[in-house]
């Protein structure tokens, strides 16, 4: 008998042990999307969400925009490396979860329309502007470009002779291509690869869109192309050949804020539109390269550029 | 290390979130898979249909289930109670089967002297099968709290922030501190749940001395 | 829901390069082979903990250590560590191998050392008895009796090195859980969620077919029945 009554008592015991570390599990947890940066000094203290998407470029231009709009006076909070357009996007028309987002004015304009066709840098702005739904709208766009890149090492260039992707037609079946899954299917992949230059690969490797997957690959053999950003720091210093793209497969993606409708305002469109202007391709390439071969912090790098630039 | 020094306090934050997302469940799993447990312990024809059902629930993908939930529950896409819930699914799946075997296996006769001495069935679950049942589920739940911090990090491929996201941040740079700083932060969080369990389960059993499972 | 069927149920799906019958079997090939190399590893080191008793807490804690290891974790270090030094397939398969191999080894483990631990000291007695060597009382009789625990254990690591070996995918490679990374990438819901089932699916027939072993291997003198042993012990943890 007493053992039984004995066993309430500790049951609550254990139970309150257990919701105090709930508690405290739930105080370390509390809001878990953001990363709280603080506010801005004076200005109208609004809070304005920034997002990025799962790639270091992403991650220093949202921390560049963070930066610029805390100075503008807002209070920012950043939801970073989201892995999928879908997600962020969503969260921005459908659930107003995020209200800033680094956008690619090519990339971005696909997504809406599939059928674009432009590829001229202010023909493409002019065609996203048209595809966006009324709850985005973009900013001013930057002079700064990411483009995909068929991508191969020297040692291919020297053995095929290869300048642009057009001199792939003769050898490509021999060679086996690198790329993010997506590209079996999306028109910038292998179909467009087809169509636009009658280019058809051995194989295709699902890897990653520009990533560490697809950069070890290269060097070490296991595909003989693959697809690297304009911007990486191996393309920049040359290690890496990124093939000519003369008929203009790969459209033009300059960096241009995307916002959502609701909270665009003069003090936020005059802080992005700052940053916008100064972000030329030289310094982009700067950015990456301080974060992704000088594995530098994002904020800090984003810190600093704002500071000199804006 | 000087990575982790300079960058502690962002490292601590995503701790915080993984101790959220992993821990939670737990709680929250426990408390469906004990009923769930009891009722297949009872009624043994609905056994093997609640166990097995709930167990192939372990083998969905996490990737799948976070990506998939937000259009069973209708949350945000960026919501992490995707991963709550996700996370709570799997803690069931591994506790449902501990549950009814930790229930089965109180010793018929100490079932018998507590009927015997009138108490009745609700009264009897929470005063004796359970708290004799609390060394088998200690040790599941022991299970399912790794298991959980393991499964947490995966989510860092859709971008929610737990430690998972240093692994993908020092891939994605080719850079080993954010990754072994992730690594080390998912054991040691691992051990500290664990050491946690072991000594609540302790407390509430002053009667084991020594063995537990 | 909807969007799963039709994928599952369209026939190009099915066949080709890209196709369910080529996954599956990739799938199959990364996790059998984790599981023969985790058995190798883990069954003679479990005997040798069981019958002589050394060695156990190392084990032990050994099962600990390995189950808490985050596998997406892991997966990224080992790909930065050997993916330079390995040529052709092997630079994504070695890792990820590794990876599976180290979630399959503590049920495997653990398994094993319960399972002769358990075995009954009376018939250990008989042996003796009956004048039987260490190594023939370990193989005639400890290995036996403890079959049913140690199958248990690989029908643990089984499901979870299925379930696990979607990350193949992570690294390039193929299987099932290409379906779920091509579906997320192409936003293909009715891919991602067919994947999925896909391996539910595969685990459910691997553990049946496993079940069904282990009725076959075990010797019919034992119930299957042990003593009290919680089969939580080989349940084991899963990224």
């Amino acid at each position: 008998m007493k053992r039984i009554s004995l066993l309430l008592p500790r049951s609550v015991a254990v139970t309150a042990a257990l919701a105090a570390t709930l508690t405290l599990a739930a105080c370390g947890g509390d809001d878990p999307l953001s990363t709280d940066t603080g506010n801005g000094d004076g200005g109208d203290g609004t809070t304005i969400h920034v997002g990025s998407a799962n790639f270091p470029e992403s991650v220093v231009l949202a921390e560049v925009y963070a930066k610029a709009l805390e100075d503008a006076g807002f209070t920012v909070e950043k939801t970073l490396n989201i892995g999928s357009r879908e997600a962020y996007l969503k969260a921005m028309t459908d659930t107003a979860e995020l209200d800033v987002f680094p956008e690619y004015t090519g990339n971005l304009r696909l997504y809406f329309d599939e059928d674009a066709t432009a590829s001229a840098p202010d023909e493409v702005y002019d065609e996203l502007v048209a595809a966006l739904p009324d709850t985005l709208t973009v900013l001013e766009m930057a002079p700064a470009e990411d483009k995909d890149a068929v991508v191969v090492t020297q040692e291919t260039a020297a053995e095929y002779s290869l300048t642009s992707i057009a001199d792939l037609k003769d050898v490509a079946g021999d060679l086996v291509l690198g790329g993010p899954p997506e590209w079996k299917t999306r028109s910038t992949g292998l179909p467009g690869l087809e169509s636009v230059y009658g280019v058809v690969f051995k194989d295709f490797r699902e890897l990653d869109a520009g990533g560490p997957l697809t950069l070890r690959a290269l060097r070490n053999g296991q595909i003989d192309a693959g697809n690297i950003f304009s911007t990486d720091p191996t393309v920049a210093s040359g290690e890496l050949v990124a093939l000519e793209d003369p008929e203009a497969l790969y459209a033009s993606q300059n960096i241009v804020p995307l916002v959502r409708t609701e909270v665009l305002d003069d003090a936020l469109e005059e802080a992005l539109n700052a940053v916008s202007a100064a972000l030329t391709q030289e310094e982009l390439l700067a950015l990456v390269n301080a974060v992704v071969a000088d594995k530098e912090d994002p904020e800090d790098v984003a810190a600093d550029w704002v500071d000199e630039n804006v | 290390m000087t990575w982790l020094q300079d960058h502690w306090s962002d490292v601590f934050e995503l701790l915080g979130q993984h101790v959220y997302l992993a821990g939670v469940p737990l709680v929250l799993g426990l408390l469906v898979a004990v009923p769930l447990g009891w009722v297949a312990q009872r009624l043994p024809r609905l056994r093997t249909p609640i166990v097995v059902g709930t167990g192939l629930l372990y083998t969905v993908p996490s990737i799948a289930l976070f990506i998939l939930m937000p259009s069973i529950l209708g949350t945000g896409i960026l919501d992490p109670v995707n991963v709550l819930v996700s996370m709570t699914i799997y803690t069931v799946a591994l506790l449902t089967r501990t549950a009814s075997d930790a229930l089965e296996a109180v010793p018929e006769s100490v079932r018998l002297s507590a009927d015997a001495m009138g108490v009745k069935p609700l009264r009897r679950l929470f005063t004796v099968d359970l708290p004799l049942a609390v060394p088998v589920l200690a040790a599941g739940l022991r299970v399912a709290a790794v298991s959980n911090v393991s499964i947490v990090s995966v989510a860092a491929l859709i971008g929610v922030p737990q430690l998972g996201q240093l692994f993908t941040d020092g891939f994605s740079r080719d850079f080993m501190d954010p990754l072994a700083v992730g690594v080390v932060g998912c054991l040691v969080l691992a051990l500290v749940f664990d050491l946690v369990i072991v000594v609540l389960a302790r407390l509430a059993t002053p009667w084991h001395q020594g063995r537990t499972a | 829901m909807s969007l799963m069927w039709s994928w599952l149920t369209d026939g190009s799906h099915w066949h080709g390069n890209d196709g369910v019958l080529l996954r599956l079997a990739e799938h199959l090939w990364y996790s059998g082979l984790a599981l023969g190399i985790a058995a190798l590893i883990a069954v003679p080191l479990g005997l040798f903990v069981g019958h002589t008793g050394h060695g156990r807490w190392l084990a032990v804690n050994l099962t600990g250590a390995l189950r808490a290891m985050p596998s997406l974790g892991l997966l990224f270090i080992a790909y930065m560590w050997l993916g330079d030094h390995l040529r052709g397939e092997g630079a994504f398969l070695y890792p990820t191998e590794l990876v599976l191999v180290a979630l399959a080894v503590p049920p495997i483990l653990a398994g094993t050392y319960a399972g002769v631990e358990q075995v009954d000291a009376a018939a250990r007695d008989a042996a003796r008895g009956m004048g039987m060597t260490g190594r023939e009382l370990l193989l005639k009789v400890e290995l036996p009796c403890a079959l049913p625990l140690l199958v248990s254990g690989i029908r643990s690591a089984a499901l979870q090195v299925i379930a696990t070996a979607t990350l193949a995918a992570v690294l390039g490679l193929g299987g099932l859980g290409r379906f779920l990374l091509d579906g997320l990438a192409t936003r293909d819901y009715g891919q991602m969620a067919g994947g999925a089932a896909l391996v539910a699916c595969l685990a459910l027939l691997v553990d049946l077919l496993l079940a069904a072993l282990q009725r076959v291997v075990v010797s019919p003198g034992l119930t299957g029945k042990t003593a009290r042993q919680p089969r939580v012990e080989t349940r084991q943890a899963a990224p």
